[in-house]
């Protein structure tokens, strides 16, 4: 289309071109006569051609670049076009490539501990490398020493080839870098050395592991009566320390009361007094057996509580992962034993200190009613006792006397007091300072105790979570073990059952190839027994039969050879009858003859067949002899010469007298001998009428008939009849001679040799 | 005897070919004096006509086996 344009364009321009070339109106005459040099017109006509093309061209090339479709076309209709684009744009464009789709990178399967656990013991006959790398993780996790042992025990339990997957997997905990030649050795000394160590190692194995569970049980066992005792007599023994302490609280208390009661109530009489004082006593005796007795208690109480802490330190030693719990529980027990401890005995303490201060009053308040009571003494002397009773008794003098004793002694109670102020202060502040250093002191032991409480307990804490932590990984350890344990039991389950159907299957086929041989021997005797009664019988039979035959053979011998015999008279007869034909006369008709053919041989079928076979004409009428054919044929073969043109299309008078001015004309040899084969170029009339000419006149009938059938149109016409007596006759001579041969054949197998 | 037909034609087409001769002759002749003057070309008209009459049949007669005779099939 483009090209179209172009050319138009170009025409356009050429006309364009001359138009402006030339401003003359355009003539019909040619223009190269108006220019009057046909050199440069030529040449010019030459040059608009160059340009014409130098235009396509470039145009082409402009277009090819911009339209790769385009430049296709060119391609395949144009022969060189691809070099020429070759050489001027470069190798065509690729097509666009597809835009692939980022195939997303594989995430990283970071398969679960339970999964490859799983696979791992599946596959563990396949690659041991893989499983050997997977089972490590897990148990490179809990890398405890119990817990491999245990399950490398587990495994070999489990598995044919114990003893070396244990190892296995122990150097693998061990190892993490040896997994893969520690796999691989265990595959390799796995599959070597099944055999000898089939049966005996499970239950070696299992034995082992019954009396190492046992004694660890045992042990767990004893460990737990020495905690549980050790704990019961420490709490037992703090129990009773607690209640000591208590009870010297209690008497200090009872006794600090009665000491106070006995200071401040001065009011009671000397009896009441009297049995106060003796309670102090007993309240006082009371309290230092008590004292003594939480001292006791408390010693004690200490002694069995590190005692305690010397057994839980031997069962952490002796390292039974059951006994951990308790162990735990223990040091806890000790802990709360030893905090209520340390609480009563600084109850006590406190109490007792209360009690000194107490009792320091009491000294003191005792020791200043001593003095008093001195002082009153020495200025009236005779006075004793109470002051109850002593109103009448006293003079004025003594009355002055005590008033000035008493003012003295308020003076100089007052002067103390003053003192007493004036000291106060720095004895406050002395005592505060006192107080404070003794304050910051019980604090740092306060604290002390505190923070060594808080460790202890956290250490506990951190203790309890290990061991929560511990239990949690054993747990899921030996889930994953029994999934191994699983998986492999399946897989040998497997592994028995394919066996078992392959010995089965091996076992029945033997036996069946045995019942198979035996049986096969049994009828092959019993054929032969059957075969060699029937032989005998057959031989005796056949024997018999043959003698039979013979005398049978011998009788339809004799009534063969006279049925042949008459066969034989017939058929001659017929033969004959064929020779009555005259020269331009048909035959006789072979009716008769064929009936007496008929009736001797009644039976035979193949004569009766051929009987029957004979045309109805020639046993009507008869068929006429080779030799009236002969003379026959020759005006049969003047007239088909004469109408050879003559056919279907040229059937004309006119074509009439050609196709007779041609037989006229054509000189063809009378007889030809037929060729071997038939070309399409030996159709014609006239040969095909030599050829069956040299037929005739060598006397092979059959072959002229064959060869006039070839004729066509008139020709064909002309010699219909003739062909059908030919038919005819060759068929009736066909049977004959068939029926003289058969007969001839019977007579000579019906013809006993003398 | 097939051979024999072709004789029987050329047989009936001469003696056709007498007759219509001769007819056309007469017929010919007739016209001529009767209608046109004795002219001859009546004559040889007749003898034409006659002729070609003849050569007709003759014709007919040769190609007879050759025809094809086609039946109007009625479409129902």
């Amino acid at each position: 289309m483009l090209r179209v344009c172009r050319k138009a364009a170009g025409g356009a321009a050429q006309s364009c071109l001359y138009g402006r070339g030339s401003l003359r109106p355009l003539q019909p005459c040619c223009y190269y006569s108006s220019t009057g040099s046909s050199g440069a017109t030529a040449g010019k006509l030459v040059g608009a051609g160059l340009l014409f093309m130098g235009g396509g061209l470039g145009g082409t090339i402009l277009y090819a670049k911009w339209d790769p479709k385009f430049r296709a076309n060119v391609e395949k209709s144009v022969p060189y076009s691809e070099q020429l684009f070759q050489m001027t744009l470069g190798p065509p464009a690729s097509p666009a490539p597809l835009p692939k789709k980022a195939v997303p990178p594989q995430p990283l399967h970071i398969s679960s501990v339970a999964e490859t656990s799983k696979e791992s013991k599946q596959k563990k006959e396949k690659s041991a490398e893989q499983p050997a790398a997977e089972v490590l993780p897990p148990p490179g996790e809990h890398s405890l020493e119990e817990a491999s042992t245990e399950a490398a025990h587990i495994i070999s339990a489990m598995s044919e080839a114990v003893s070396v997957p244990a190892p296995g997997t122990h150097r693998d905990e061990a190892e993490p870098q040896a997994e893969a030649p520690a796999g691989a050795e265990c595959v390799e000394c796995k599959h070597e050395a099944p055999s000898a160590v089939k049966e005996r190692p499970a239950e070696e194995v299992a034995v082992r592991l019954a009396l190492q569970d046992q004694a660890e049980q045992d042990v767990l066992a004893s460990l737990s009566t020495t905690l549980e005792e050790a704990l019961g007599r420490t709490a037992k023994v703090t129990l009773q320390a607690v209640e000591a302490q208590d009870a010297a609280v209690q008497a200090i208390c009872t006794h600090t009361q009665k000491l106070k009661e006995a200071m401040e109530d001065s009011e009671v009489s000397s009896d009441q007094k009297s049995t106060q004082w003796s309670a102090l006593e007993s309240a006082l005796k009371e309290r230092s057996k008590c004292v003594d007795n939480a001292a006791d208690a408390l010693q004690k109480a200490r002694s069995e509580l590190e005692n305690l802490r010397g057994v839980i330190a031997a069962a952490k030693k002796s390292s039974v992962p059951g006994a951990r719990a308790h162990i735990l529980a223990a040091e806890e027990n000790l802990h709360r034993m030893s905090v209520d401890l340390d609480n009563k005995v600084s109850k006590v303490q406190s109490a007792q200190t209360e009690a000194k201060i107490i009792s320091q009053y009491s000294e003191l308040v005792r020791e200043a009613k001593t003095q008093f009571q001195k002082e009153l003494n020495s200025i009236t002397p005779d006075i004793q006792g109470g002051w109850k009773g002593l109103t009448g008794k006293l003079t004025a003098d003594d009355l002055n006397s005590l008033i000035a004793h008493a003012h003295r002694r308020i003076d100089q109670l007052n002067r103390e007091l003053a003192e007493q102020r004036v000291r106060e202060q720095l004895r406050i502040e002395t005592a505060l300072e006192q107080q404070r250093l003794e304050d910051k002191k019980a604090l740092d032991g306060a604290v002390a105790a505190a923070l060594e409480r808080r460790r202890e307990e956290v250490r506990l804490e951190q203790e309890r979570k290990v061991e929560e932590v511990r239990e949690v990984m054993e747990a899921e350890m030996r889930t994953q073990l029994r999934r191994q344990a699983a998986a492999h039991t399946d897989h040998l389950r497997d592994v028995l059952k394919v066996q078992e159907q392959e010995l089965r299957a091996e076992a029945q086929e033997s036996l069946n190839r045995k019942l198979v041989e035996q049986e096969t021997e049994f009828r092959r005797m019993n054929q032969q027994q059957i075969n060699a009664f029937t032989q005998d019988v057959n031989t005796a039979f056949a024997r018999l039969k043959g003698m039979e035959d013979a005398i049978d053979s011998h009788a339809v011998a004799e009534e063969e050879a006279r049925r042949a015999h008459q066969l034989w008279l017939a058929v001659e007869a017929l033969g004959y009858t064929l020779k009555t034909a005259a020269a331009e006369a048909p035959t006789e008709p072979l009716a008769g003859a064929v009936q007496a053919i008929r009736d001797s041989c009644g039976e035979n079928e193949f004569a009766q067949a051929l009987a029957t076979a004979l045309p109805e004409e020639s046993l009507q009428r008869g068929v006429y002899s080779e030799a009236s054919l002969r003379a026959r044929f020759y005006s049969i073969r003047k007239l088909a010469r004469r109408v050879a043109m003559i056919d279907e299309t040229r059937n004309s008078l006119y074509q009439y007298f050609l196709s007779y001015l041609q037989s006229v004309l054509l000189f063809e040899p009378e007889q030809v001998a037929p060729p071997a084969k038939l070309s399409p170029d030996d159709m014609d009339t006239f040969k095909l009428l030599s050829y069956a000419t040299y037929c005739i006149e060598h006397g092979d009938l059959e072959l002229a008939a064959k060869f006039v059938n070839q004729l066509r149109g008139e020709s064909r016409r002309v010699a219909q009849d003739w062909l059908k007596e030919a038919r005819l006759t060759l068929e009736t001579r066909q049977i004959v001679s068939l029926l003289s041969a058969y007969a001839n054949a019977v007579g000579l197998g019906t013809t006993q040799a003398p | 005897m097939s051979e024999k037909e072709l004789g029987r034609k050329w047989d009936r087409c001469l003696a056709d070919t007498a007759v219509k001769l001769g007819a056309g002759l007469g017929l010919g002749i007739v016209f001529s004096v009767v209608f046109f003057k004795r002219r001859t070309w009546p004559i040889s008209f007749g003898l034409g006509y006659g002729l070609g009459m003849a050569y007709s049949n003759c014709q007919h007669d040769f190609r007879s086996p050759y025809l094809l005779h086609g039946h109007v099939v009625k479409e129902q």
